[in-house]
């Protein structure tokens, strides 16, 4: 029999001030080889100054199939953008 | 190349007449990313897990014939570089394997399918590592033939397989460098040195070449992973890429080709090679090269051997996280 070793999505940061981004994923019994894992997978060549992990079966994701009903509202809702609105060119800082 | 296997498998024809087929075709021609979740066809789901399977093995299996040389480098800088370049193929086994998975195919299953001799992987890694200076021609030959299949691949339809291979061709580029530079370094050393060099050449030359796989003629499913934009060159005109970057390479530190019916050809500008030995690429694609039963076997003892690290820190785990529940009940 063989046993599963759990998978584990990883984030990285990159720099001071930015947000962690996903980069991949690595297979690991716990939190803290997943964190090694990481280290060793994806920073081998200064790519990170933190790095998340998290259970990828902890994620829950929106349904392609369902792309429609979930993103299409918002097509139609032009007056939350700046441009939607008519401001005469010689106002300025705005 | 990594996954030459693929051009002679018979994948079924079918998902036809369903209507979700044609809007995939559609995302496809329009240039869209497919993503694990998205609807797919069965051919293109078999062919992709195959493809990206095939490909981390090659990764994996890489490890071995350079492996063999690290504690016998000439000098620390080559050990440090050697030493960097089979970590790197182990990232790149796992990358892949991570991509192959978001398509339903456990990673012990495809470990599984790889020792027990039912999946595939790269011909180049079935012939042995001699002397020093295969281990240059690896990196220079090996690897420059590697990145020229991957790069077209970074804009392959599938989602985490291009994100993979843009991880990979941003490392390879060391690879490829510091494998000539060892070549070159042996060239301009004594005659015994050079002559090292060139023996090695004439030995990884036409295995090289064939990495590319069968010719367009005879690879049977070319043609629907070009329509699915899994593959965006055919095998020929990878292999003649190939061709035409490195002889020049080869002639800059006075390397002879090992092929005498090679000549340039002014008019179309590019170097023509003779005849492709395929009965040899075929017998050590289907087991018969002289390395074949060691790597499969050493790959065997790496995962026998590491079962009971994997079962050991699983166990922990699992009491780490009862005694955890325990604690928060009490
Ligand atoms: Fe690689
Ligand atoms: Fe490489």
């Amino acid at each position: 029999m063989t046993n599963l070793t759990p998978l584990w999505e990883v984030f990285i940061r990159t720099r001071n001030g930015m947000a962690h981004r996903h980069v991949g994923s690595v297979h690991a019994a716990d939190a803290a080889l997943a964190l090694q894992a990481a280290r060793d997978v994806y920073t081998r060549r200064g790519e990170g100054l933190s790095i998340w992990v998290v259970p990828s079966n902890a994620i829950t994701a929106s349904d392609p199939a369902e792309k429609d009903e979930m993103f299409e509202p918002t097509a139609s809702k032009v007056y939350r953008h700046p441009s939607f609105y008519d401001i005469p060119d010689d106002i300025e800082n705005m | 190349m990594y996954t030459q296997a693929l051009n002679n498998l018979d994948l079924p024809q079918n998902d036809e007449g369903d209507p979700r087929e044609a809007r995939f075709m559609a995302r496809i021609d329009a240039e869209e990313r497919i993503e694990p979740n998205d609807f797919m066809p069965e051919g293109y789901r078999k062919t992709l897990v195959r493809q990206i399977a095939q490909h981390a093995h090659s990764e994996i299996i890489g490890m071995l014939p350079e492996g063999n040389w690290i504690t016998r480098a000439p000098s620390l800088r080559r050990k440090a570089a050697l030493l960097a370049k089979v970590q790197d193929e182990g990232g790149h086994g796992l990358y892949l394997y991570c991509a192959a998975e978001t398509l339903g195919k456990s990673r012990e299953e495809m470990m599984d399918e790889l020792v027990d001799g039912r999946a595939k992987y790269s011909s180049i890694f079935n012939y042995p590592t001699l002397t020093w200076a295969d281990i240059g021609m690896i990196g220079w030959l090996v690897d420059g033939a590697a990145i020229m299949n991957q790069i077209p691949l970074c804009r392959c339809s599938f989602g985490p397989y291009a994100r993979a291979m843009i991880r990979i061709c941003k490392e390879e580029s060391f690879h490829q460098r510091q494998g000539y530079e060892q070549i070159m370094t042996l060239c301009a050393g004594t005659p015994e040195q050079k002559e090292l060099a060139q023996d090695s050449l004439n030995r990884w030359w036409w295995p090289s070449i064939m990495m590319f796989g069968p010719s367009d003629g005879d690879s049977v499913h070319s043609a629907k992973s070009m329509a699915w934009k899994i593959k965006r060159f055919t095998n020929d005109e990878l292999r003649q890429k190939f061709i035409d970057a490195t002889v020049p390479q080869a002639h800059r530190i006075g390397l002879e080709i090992p092929d005498p019916d090679l000549k340039f050809n002014e008019e179309t500008g590019h170097w023509e090679i003779g005849e492709i030995d395929w009965e040899e690429f075929k017998r050590v694609l289907a087991g018969g090269g002289p390395c074949n039963a060691d790597r499969v076997a050493a790959r065997k003892a790496a995962q026998e051997n590491g079962a009971w690290v994997r079962d050991a820190a699983l166990a922990y785990a699992q009491k780490r996280a009862a005694r955890e529940s325990e604690t928060l009940a009490a």
